[in-house]
């Protein structure tokens, strides 16, 4: 097994176990912190896929932002003393039923995939190529999303506004 | 890396016989040990420096015995004295997250170190998104700040917790906002690559690159980025007088110089980027190129860090409502202006 094979493993294991902790622990701050490390594991399967722009998006968007604001909302809604997860049989059932499922759909097509192995490519940069892909082909798809995300903030507004607050006080 | 390697001959013949995966090992490991010699040394002399400088502003001496020039060797009997000191973990405490808050605030700070370009050819990986990557690693310093603010249970640590959580999550926008001047000046993302569009003397530097709208833009990533590494003005996540230290009050021993330790890399680490990003980088102010990278690069990383320093000692802390004001409506908007004036300031001028 080569060097990158054996890092590989170790951050597939890191992901996996992370990844299986937050879905399995009762202590939801633990789980959001557990959370922070399978979006590193994530990050750096992008590094392996050669997709440094997207690695370093992911850390920055997931790993440092919205994890941040996730641990920010769960300390502020929820006691010190450390509130116990519900496990539901009603709710784990269909849980398991669905992501079952998915395994199986996503393992037979991985199965019935023709692989076309390559040697392995030297990395070369991609954040020009994402940007100037953004700014011709996908124009419209970006300027959508950015139109959906002002939507979006003008609601959170709108829905975190005190009510009564109208007369400009 | 494996610029390191080329660059370096010795390892290169070391090197000869190995197989190529053994090989990438060791030269990882040389050069993960080669950053983090510099991690330390630099923390031990920046502590040292800021009780020279604190010292100086307040009309004392500072340390002046250990080592008998100046106090020299003050920081490594401290460093000796922390490693040796008991590691308490209170008892209602999550022994887990406890332990590993200190680790990920110091990885964080450590692997910010590895795309620093210090000379031409110095550089331990010179990566395409370097900039990019940066910023993301030293965002992960506040999960590192609330995990040990929550996993303390003490209620000042979680208030420091959750004031490093909001101020760092306000202040990665005007940081962010105030990075794209210079990266519009450059077209590239590559600290090495920022360094080199800048070469030949002060005028080519990216300060000037946009006329008024960079020199601004410095000014507000200083500014933003003294607040990301919660330093005084902005050091509301362990304020003393309020929060007895903040996310780090219960942490004692070698845990506690990890915080220390990462304090003053990160100051280093913006400092170092707001060095590449505006002030030309290891190149010299006249373009003569007679100095070697490194000391140039040293030169104007620690000028800016004395003004860190020199801010701490000198400002009184800001309020929190008073720190989110600087951050949503004036250093936001600011860098929106400066974003847009670069751009047009660059095509038009």
């Amino acid at each position: 097994m080569s060097f990158e094979a054996s890092i590989w493993y170790l951050v597939a294991l890191l992901t996996l176990g992370t990844g299986a902790y937050v879905v399995f622990t009762r202590n939801i701050v633990r789980a959001a912190f557990a959370l922070v490390f399978t979006f590193l594991g994530v990050a750096a399967m992008y590094v392996f896929l050669r997709a440094d722009f997207l690695a370093a998006a992911q850390l920055l968007i997931y790993g440092g932002g919205i994890t941040v604001l996730l641990l920010f909302g769960v300390m502020l809604t929820h006691r010190h003393e450390g509130m116990e997860l519900k496990l539901d049989p009603l709710k784990a059932l269909p849980a398991v039923a669905i992501a079952g499922g998915f395994f199986v759909a996503i393992w037979s097509a991985a199965r019935r995939a023709d692989w076309d192995l390559v040697a392995p490519v030297e990395p070369v940069g991609t954040s020009e190529a994402i940007g100037s892909a953004i700014m011709t082909t996908h124009l419209l798809p970006f300027e959508e999303i950015s139109v959906l995300l002002l939507v979006v903030l003008i609601g959170a507004l709108f829905v975190a506004r005190r009510s009564g607050e109208e007369e400009g006080s | 890396m494996s610029e390191l390697a080329q660059n370096l001959t010795l390892p290169g013949a070391l090197l000869a016989g190995l197989s190529p995966g053994v090989a990438a090992m060791l030269v990882m490991f040389a050069s993960c040990a080669a950053v983090l010699g510099v991690v330390a040394l630099n923390g031990m002399f920046l502590v040292w420096w800021e009780r020279k400088i604190s010292a100086h502003i307040q009309s004392r001496v500072g340390p002046m015995t250990t080592g008998y020039w100046h106090g020299w060797l003050q920081s490594i009997a401290d460093g000796v004295k922390l490693l040796l000191k008991e590691n308490i973990i209170p008892l209602m405490a999550d022994r887990w997250l406890f332990m590993l808050a200190p680790l990920v605030v110091f990885m964080s700070a450590f692997m910010a170190f590895v795309p620093i370009p210090w000379g031409e050819k110095l550089i331990v990986a010179d990566l395409n998104v370097g900039v990019l990557y940066i910023a993301a690693i030293t965002s992960l310093s506040a999960i590192g700040v609330i995990m040990a603010g929550w996993a303390s249970n003490n209620k000042w640590s979680l208030y420091g917790g959750m004031r490093a959580a909001a101020q760092i999550v306000s202040y990665e926008i005007p940081v962010g906002l105030a990075l794209v001047p210079a990266l519009l000046a450059s077209s590239t993302l590559s600290m090495q690559g920022i360094v080199e569009v800048q070469a030949g003397g002060i005028w080519n530097w990216n300060i000037f690159a946009g006329g008024p709208f960079t020199i601004v833009a410095f000014g507000a990533l200083f500014l933003a980025s003294l607040a990301e590494v919660n330093r005084a003005p902005f050091d509301l996540p362990e304020a003393e007088s309020e929060l007895v230290c903040g996310f780090h009050t219960e942490y004692s021993g070698m845990c506690f110089a990890f915080f220390f330790l990462a304090e003053y890399s990160e100051m280093f680490v913006v400092a170092v980027v707001a060095s590449v990003l505006y002030l030309g980088g290891w190149h010299d102010p006249l373009g003569l190129g007679i100095l070697p990278g490194p000391v140039v690069l040293m030169a104007k990383v620690l000028l800016l860090v004395f003004v860190q320093m020199w801010f701490r000692w000198t400002f009184p802390r800001l309020r929190v409502d008073q720190l989110m004001y600087l951050a949503w409506k004036v250093l936001t908007p600011l860098g929106f202006i400066n974003v847009f004036g670069a751009a047009f300031w660059l095509i038009l001028v």
